[in-house]
């Protein structure tokens, strides 16, 4: 049976503000965002660290938030679907998931976007095999890979020169 | 914190595998230490055409590395683990010291001169990896001692290696995979290293492939004899992957892809390939 564990505080940037918390070092970082910050827009799908539905930035970075603890993510700055948009404007990335129809049922949407993020953060210009690379990490089962590939080749124009 | 916690703490280094076991209940750790905030365990450091590695370094970092991009095989064995997102947790200390049977870089390193520095209490221990790695999931760290360091030795020259392994979908570990190191001089193959992974408790080595080559001309023929001759080394279990069947006849298939592109690599081509999956 789970014993009570004492929390943890623990400081991290979240969509680019400074929070403190109090986890459970057993906690997922996952969870925190879903249960503790109410962001629920990151999705958990398979819970083994398979189909990348939880994919979140870390430092720039695409991790699988079900993979790592909420402690873990002490100090480091974490950037969730709900940290795409500025100011009540998409993000590039989601206007052209949007445009070229690159979701269907929308549950792998977050993670796809997050690691086409990481990906554009560091190549401008991918070729279809790049992206193919980047997000062999996130299933989609409504197979609508085509059109996300080409949602992650129109962000990469229409960000040239942002 | 091993010794005064023993058996009942685990380490955890990126976390990939052992989160997801812990999930399962197959791993069920009283303490986990965790080794991620602790400066200066992720490095690449190039010495005479030695590498060494820190424990922690990411498999992402490794893709990234230009040292790295100097031996083919590492580079390969890097770029293909399972995703992106593992890639940028999952550490070559983690990998190896919880040697998964189905492991990418045990394979891949015994085909090189691979060092293992174990640190405990008492002091730091060198191990070659082919006696670290014991059995499946034990390694001949003591409870109380962890990874410091990965040493790859430097290469001779001519020498040229690739790492192909064969999975279904990019997150999973390898149905098999084939780690091939040569050694040329000339037309003659002076020295070779065949490793198969996935196909046993361990990574086999395929000695009497090795032999097929050593010393020969690489024709289609000790090719294909090496290939025959690693076909036959496997010792493969059928499972949710494939019937053992399946998997000797991939193991053959990969020998002879991996072979092709070591030789062409000894000569300085340059061939890029990595895992294979649909």
């Amino acid at each position: 049976m789970p014993e009570t564990i004492e929390s943890v505080a623990i400081k991290v940037s979240v969509n680019g503000k400074w929070r403190s918390l109090d986890v459970e070092p057993r906690m997922l970082l996952v969870e925190m965002l879903r249960e503790q910050l109410d962001l629920t827009g990151t999705h958990v799908g398979c819970d083994t660290t398979y189909c990348g539905a939880c994919t979140v930035l870390m430092n720039g970075a695409a991790v699988k938030s079900c993979t790592m603890f909420a402690v873990q993510a002490d100090g480091a700055e974490i950037t969730t679907v709900e940290g795409l948009e500025k100011d009540g404007q998409l993000h590039p990335i989601q206007k052209a998931f949007g445009d070229a129809y690159g979701l269907q049922c929308g549950y792998c949407t977050p993670g796809l976007m997050l690691s086409a993020h990481q990906l554009l953060l560091h190549n401008k210009r991918p070729s279809d095999k790049d992206i193919r690379k980047a997000i062999a990490g996130n299933t989609c089962r409504c197979t609508g890979y085509q059109n996300v590939l080409k949602a992650i080749q129109l962000a990469a124009q229409n960000m040239k020169g942002a | 914190m091993l010794s005064q916690f023993g058996d009942d703490a685990k380490l955890l280094a990126g976390g990939q595998s052992l989160i997801p076991l812990m999930k399962l209940r197959f791993a069920n750790p009283k303490h986990l230490v965790d080794l991620n905030f602790i400066p200066g365990t992720s490095y690449i450091k190039e010495e005479n055409g030695a590498l060494r590695f820190g424990p922690m370094t990411r498999h992402a970092e490794i893709e990234a590395s230009s040292e790295v991009a100097k031996i083919p095989i590492l580079h390969d064995c890097a770029a293909g683990i399972a995703d992106v997102q593992v890639r940028n947790r999952g550490t070559i200390g983690g990998s190896l010291a919880e040697a998964d049977p189905s492991g990418d870089w045990a394979t891949v390193l015994m085909t090189l001169q691979t060092n293992i520095r174990c640190l405990g209490p008492k002091g730091d221990r060198t191990v070659p990896l082919a006696d670290f790695i014991k059995d499946a999931y034990t390694t001949a760290l003591a409870p109380d001692e962890l990874v410091s360091e990965v040493m790859v030795n430097a290469r001779p020259k001519n020498s040229g290696g690739a790492y192909l392994a064969f999975k279904r979908s990019a997150p999973v570990y390898p149905t098999a995979s084939a780690a091939v190191q040569l050694t040329m001089e000339g037309d003659i193959c002076k020295d070779a290293a065949i490793l198969l992974g996935c196909v046993g408790l361990i990574p086999i080595k395929a000695k009497e492939a090795e032999s097929a080559l050593r010393g020969k001309q690489i024709t289609d023929k000790a090719i294909s004899s090496a290939a025959e001759s690693a076909r036959a080394a496997a010792d493969p279990q059928s499972d949710m992957r494939g019937s053992a069947e399946y998997k000797r006849t991939l193991v053959g298939a990969l020998v002879k892809r991996a072979i092709d592109i070591a030789v062409r690599r000894a000569r300085g081509e340059h061939v890029e390939v990595s895992h294979i999956y649909a």
